[in-house]
């Protein structure tokens, strides 16, 4: 590909070209031949060269055999009944557990669907204030972390299934032997503690034995909001109401797609750009990223900058606008008249126009100086209070990771540390900084124990494992983002003999071999009788007794005001006193027993300053994988198969470059480059991302597994595809003086963005909010719909319901939650990554993303599309079917009846949408028993050979019907969600009765943005979009790229 | 060139052809037939069971509502086989050393579940619901066949989907008062010929159209 030909193509096509992939913009012969084919390089598989003869000898041989497989008899079935019956169970009716999955020690809010005692479905907790119905990716996808057949199965010493008991009483005796020591040579590891039971523990534990330290460690957390954040005491950590902003500037932060918070930031995000009948108004995005983000994808203007220059933008914002910035790095000298003059002096007078409506946030990956700045501007423009609200953190006994890990490292090393526990599946052998060598310095520990999900790494190198109990498997509790003290309860008894990690802390309490129910319930019975929280039931009235207060916060699944917004306390590290006698007076302070607690490490390195690091060379920049973050999801197949947003490569890391860089250095896609940094080299496959920064490359964590499990270990030839490899502790998120180099070896990368493309016919519709107020016709001009009496079908009628739904992409930030839930919901199996490189993956719901710009331009707008089927009403799929196994129902859904379908793939050959998916081979898998109750029971799971698509989840919809048929009324408007509806953080996708004049579908189909896709070829669709709506700068919009030239 | 077969054997010719078509006959007709037989559908076949429990006995003889047992018959797709604690309500106190009731009392002793073998068993891609045919007039004979009268269970109706949309083509017929749902004994008053129509109107039951997609029960 060269750019002269994207460039001459570009000048030769009217109107706006979206494009979905570097490929396609320069219409390349190898994406012509891709696109032609129906499924990539399948089509042609049983094309052999003896022709005919052998073709009709294989049909006769598949008829004869499809034949004889219709013959076999059903197998008897059992039917088990319960021996006692649990109360409120309804034998074929799922319950539904409020619960939390901690996601780095932050709850995030769930209520869980079970079916007869397997949990099956996560949705959000739509009570709680940080969750309100939605659920993040990666909550979604627990489910399956839940099942996995690879989870550590057993205690082992040494490698030697060993019972719970005589791992308590090895824990005893070492206990013992350090107490004489006051547990000087003791220490625990974990991730960040938000749960208040959990912190008590600890504290009881380092009361014990006052010379023992508790270090923290989480490969992903910011060390640089927290060092901030630290700095300014108690109230440190912000939260963001987005729902007051009407500008917002991101300092390198992708605060839509990561982070405790970014459920709730997506939707009051989206529900402040929602352009309805009744709100006109939208706000604004402007993104300075160092790296293209979901975030900047969104973003009315962005700006690519490498990261080390990030901080002095931010000084120069500052200066702007009036903030007292704090010494620091001289920012780059700028004259006004340059781009980044430019857009400061545009930024800040918008910023300033909006004073106390505004919004600066600096990125996680950003140091501690860059976190201060914007809480200077924020507090000059009088957001503070409004937009942003700082408070106490929510992780007990903050402190800083890398050094307290390089503490860690440093006892080992010098030999003092002799009991080492690590909690939590941390995996510090993969993940901690590789100047550290904490593998080498962990063989110097005299009895290390690890506890975990997996026998990953680090595992195998620890004398004792303990395998850990699934957040669906064990009590406990922990704080959302907001501060809400949030419960975990279990769904399930332990799969595989699983402790929590508070169950193993206990065993150095004088009260060893605690139950996680009894630690919990004790905490809770004691702070209720006094302690820092206000407990107050939802009408603020105090709870009668303890047991009316519990049972309100197990169904609720959140213990109401303990939010910091309402006056909820840091998570305290000490010990609550005991219950009270019946009738003694409770003590009057409460922290009456507090014992000594050893201080966390204070922060001893200085905060990091963007001129770490040599100079010269590239930049490097590190970021967590968007599917399977640092590695903790490695062997998620759901997490591994989802296409990673804007590039849609599945399976595997990618070094992201600018295409002019890779121009210059000869690299194409799937290049495997080598990156020389301070001494330390990894391998990586390239990826050429439009809108990167060109002296950057950014590099991604999670990948080169070597002890994952069976889907998350790294093929031999990908070991060294691991950024971890690249990670030093002075540089942990970026640095300068990566150098690469072309290895000359390709790697096959399985990236969805080139299948199923609709050639060019513009499935996007843009516009500019002025333009849309001007004109609101101007997204339906944007195409063509021919007059419904084209067609010589006659129309179908709807007496009772017409299901449709609409997605607003102007909302949509593409997460892809709704791919996850999809699967979750409708038992769709993964393929792996050979099979999605020939475009057979079974996603019912893709989401597209369309680039606008060119390649060389750094301020390439993305679009994302969501695309379940279109439930057309002139469905070209229905016609072509030789069975009928595709039909229309009577409320409008384009039926799939798989017991039916044999395979012909006409149906998916006619589809202009391709949104339906085949199974070419049994991708189900049907032998691995543990996945046996993962699979929802209202839907089929299907077999090789059948076509399959997207419902509008018709089981939801048929229980829903039966449900209001029973009580004679008529389904509600919101009763019925789709399981993608359900989840979306910005609440994108609407489903409803079309009939119904008044439900929510209605009304959005009614609105002038409202378009269908391909409405040319009359398939009249059933899902339509909602236009994306821009609000761009007038200061900073080019003149040449208004958005439509008709 | 002369011919190479005589004139005579046009018949053999003639007779193998009417033969083919007898003979393809006949094994269509045999698998239909083998199809649509209990050796395939299961229909009229008595069932082994982990103990030999009478409907007959408890519904005939007793007198107790289905709805006893089958608890979850109005909420739920599944009509609910009953747990053992069930039957150890009556068991505990009547019959408490019959040999028969051995497995009931090991169940409930042991706390391991009786383990019944399905006599209606739909294949796993049809999802019937219980509830909705109850709340709509769909007495429990209508499907079940005189249950009272049954001392072993098994099927009655041949449940090929031929039979189910028969039904869902025009429920009329099949319609009962609500209160009669379950009335084994209950039969269609020769006096009201309207009554099915009636039904359909009064409990609002949906047409055709919709009970006849494909989505109603396949998902």
């Amino acid at each position: 590909m060269n750019s002269t030909s994207i460039k001459s193509r570009l000048a030769g096509s009217h109107g706006r070209v979206y494009w979905r992939s570097l490929g396609e913009l320069a219409d390349t012969p190898e994406f012509r031949e891709y696109l032609h084919r129906e499924f990539p390089e399948q089509a042609s598989e049983w094309n052999d060269p003896k022709g005919r003869r052998q073709f009709l000898k294989l049909m006769s041989a598949s008829l004869a055999l499809a034949g004889v497989g219709a013959c076999t008899k059903q197998p008897t079935e059992e039917i088990v009944p319960y021996v006692r019956q649990p109360e409120d169970l309804v034998p074929g009716r799922p319950l539904f557990f409020a619960s939390a999955i901690p996601f780095s020690g932050v709850a995030h809010p769930v209520l869980v669907e079970s079916h007869m005692g397997h949990p099956t479905k996560i949705e959000g907790n739509p009570e709680h204030q940080a969750s309100l119905g939605a659920t993040d990716t990666f909550t979604q996808a627990a489910i399956l972390g839940l099942y996995d057949p690879d989870r550590a199965g057993a205690i082992t010493n040494r490698g030697e299934i060993k019972p719970w008991g005589l791992f308590l009483s090895a824990m005893l005796s070492a206990g013992s032997q350090q107490k004489g020591r006051q547990g000087g040579g003791l220490r625990f590891l974990s991730g960040p503690i938000t749960s208040p039971s959990m912190a008590e523990v600890m504290a009881s534990v380092l009361a014990a034995f006052p010379q023992a330290k508790w270090h923290q460690y989480d490969p992903m957390s910011s060390d640089g909001a927290r060092a901030a954040a630290l700095a300014e005491g108690a109230v440190g950590d912000p939260i963001y109401h987005f729902d007051k902003a009407d500008v917002v500037v991101t300092l390198d932060a992708d605060f839509l797609t990561c982070g405790p918070g970014s459920v709730r930031y997506q939707k009051d995000f989206a529900t402040q750009r929602r352009i309805t009948e009744e709100r006109k108004e939208m706000s604004r995005l402007y993104a300075i990223e160092s790296t293209p983000t979901l975030t900047g994808a969104k973003a009315d203007h962005r700006l690519a900058m490498k990261a080390s220059e990030i901080e002095g933008f931010g000084r120069q914002l500052a200066g702007a606008v009036g903030a007292p910035a704090p010494a620091g790095p001289s920012a780059r000298a700028t004259d006004p008249a340059s781009v980044i003059g430019k857009w400061v002096a545009a930024i800040s007078k918008d910023l300033q126009a909006h004073r106390g409506r505004s919004l600066v946030i600096a990125g996680d990956y950003q140091p501690a100086s860059v976190h201060t700045l914007a809480r200077s501007i924020n507090q000059a423009l009088g957001n503070v209070g409004s937009t942003v609200t700082y408070g106490p953190s929510v992780e007990a006994g903050p402190t800083d990771h890398a050094a307290s890990l390089a503490d860690l490292v440093r006892a080992m090393d010098a030999g003092q540390v002799e009991v080492l526990v690590m909690l939590g599946g941390l995996n510090p052998v993969y993940s901690a900084p590789v100047d550290l060598k904490f593998a080498d310095k962990l063989k110097k520990v005299n009895l290390s124990v690890y506890h975990g999900l997996y026998v990953d790494e680090t595992a195998f190198l620890c004398h004792w494992n303990v395998p850990d109990a699934h957040p669906l498997e064990s009590w406990g509790d922990a704080r959302s983002f907001d501060g809400t003290v949030t419960i975990t309860q279990p769904l399930i008894a332990p799969l595989y003999d699983g402790h929590s990690a508070v169950e193993v802390l206990t065993t150095f309490t004088s009260q060893p071999d605690r139950r996680g129910n009894a630690i919990l319930k004790d905490h809770w019975t004691r702070a209720f009788a006094g302690g820092p929280w206000t407990i107050r039931s939802a009408d603020g009235q105090p709870f009668k007794n303890f047991d009316a207060f519990w049972r309100r916060a197990l169904h609720d699944g959140f213990i109401r005001g303990t939010a910091i917004a309402d006056g909820g306390p840091a998570t305290p590290l000490s010990v609550m006193p005991a219950v009270p006698a019946a009738g003694a007076p409770a003590p009057t302070t409460q922290q009456a027993a507090t014992p000594p607690v050893t201080p966390p490490p204070a922060t001893t390195t200085p905060p990091q300053s963007a001129a770490a690091g040599a100079q010269g060379g590239l930049e490097l920049i590190f970021r967590p994988d968007p599917t399977v973050w640092d590695g903790r999801f490695s062997n998620n197949g759901w997490l591994q198969e989802l296409p990673k947003p804007l590039t849609k490569v599945t399976w595997d890391a990618t070094a992201w470059v600018n295409p002019q860089l890779a121009r210059e250095r000869g690299l194409e896609d799937g290049d495997v480059i080598e990156l020389r940094y301070r001494g330390n080299t990894a391998r990586m496959p390239i990826f050429r991302v439009p809108g990167h920064p060109q002296q950057s490359v950014t590099v991604f964590f999670g990948y080169g597994r070597q002890k994952a499990g069976n889907v998350g270990n790294a093929p031999k030839n990908a070991e060294a595809f691991n950024a971890f490899l690249l990670r030093t502790s002075d540089a942990p998120w970026f640095g300068n003086g990566l150098e690469i180099a072309k290895t000359g070896e390709r790697y096959p990368l399985a990236a969805t963005q080139e299948h199923h493309v609709m050639e060019g016919r513009a499935p996007v519709r843009v516009a500019t909010l002025e333009e849309y107020r001007k004109d609101p016709k101007i997204i339906e001009e944007q195409g063509e719909t021919p007059p419904r009496t084209l067609t010589m079908y006659p129309e179908y009628k709807y007496e009772g319901y017409k299901w449709g739904m609409a997605i607003d992409i102007g909302s949509c930030t593409g997460c892809s939650a709704c791919t996850i839930a999809c699967v979750a919901e409708n038992n769709i199996p993964i393929v792996g990554k050979e099979e999605v490189a020939m475009g057979r993956e079974m996603h019912w719901i893709r989401v597209d993303h369309y680039f606008a710009g060119t390649e060389d331009d750094n301020t390439v707008e993305a679009y994302h599309q969501p695309v379940p089927c279109m439930q057309c009403e002139n469905a070209p799929c229905e016609l072509v079917c030789p069975v009928a196994a595709t039909t229309h129902s009577s409320e409008g859904l384009n039926d799939m009846v798989y017991n039916r379908c044999v395979g012909t793939r006409y149906c998916s050959n006619n589809c202009p949408y391709k949104v339906r998916r085949f199974n070419f081979l049994l991708y189900q898998d049907w032998d691995t028993q543990s996945l046996y109750p993962m699979r929802n029971p209202d839907v089929s799971v299907r077999s090789r050979g059948v076509m399959e698509k997207c419902t509008y989840c018709v089981q939801r919809i048929n229980q829903a019907r039966i449900d209001a048929k029973r009580e004679d009324r008529a389904i509600r408007d919101g009763e019925v969600l789709t399981a993608c509806q359900q989840v979306c953080p910005s609440d994108a996708i609407v489903f409803g009765n079309l009939n119904d004049p008044n439900s929510q579908v209605s009304k959005l189909k009614l609105q002038e943005r409202n378009y269908g896709v391909l409405e040319t070829l009359n398939t009249r669709p059933r899902t339509t979009y909602l236009a994306v709506l821009r609000n761009p700068n007038p200061e900073l919009e080019p003149a040449s790229r208004s958005t439509t030239e008709h | 060139m002369s011919q190479i077969f005589h004139r005579t054997t046009n018949i053999y010719s003639r007779l193998s052809i009417l033969a083919a078509i007898v003979l393809a006959a006949t094994l269509g007709g045999g698998v239909a037939l083998l199809h649509l037989s209990g050796y395939n559908t299961n229909q009229n076949m008595y069932v082994e069971q982990p103990l030999q429990f009478s409907h007959a006995h408890h519904v005939g003889g007793e007198g107790i509502d289905c709805r006893y047992c089958h608890t979850s018959v109005e909420e739920s797709a599944f009509a609910n086989i009953p747990p053992t604690k069930t039957c150890m309500n009556c068991h505990s106190q009547l019959w408490t050393n019959a040999p028969i009731l051995e497995p009931v009392r090991a169940s409930f002793r042991d706390n391991k579940p009786l383990r019944w073998t399905r006599v209606h068993d739909l294949p796993d891609f049809v999802y019937f619901n219980h509830s909705i045919h109850v709340r709509k007039g769909v007495g429990c004979a209508t499907c079940h066949g005189r249950v009272d009268k049954m001392p072993l269970m098994y099927q009655q109706a041949n449940l090929q989907m031929n039979w189910c949309v028969n039904c869902h083509r025009n429920p009329a017929p099949n319609l009962r008062p609500r209160d009669q749902v379950y009335n084994m004994a209950w039969e269609r008053p020769a006096n009201d010929p309207g009554l099915g129509e009636r039904l359909l109107k009064e409990y609002n039951i949906a047409g055709p159209g919709q009970l006849t997609s494909c989505s109603t029960c396949h998902r």
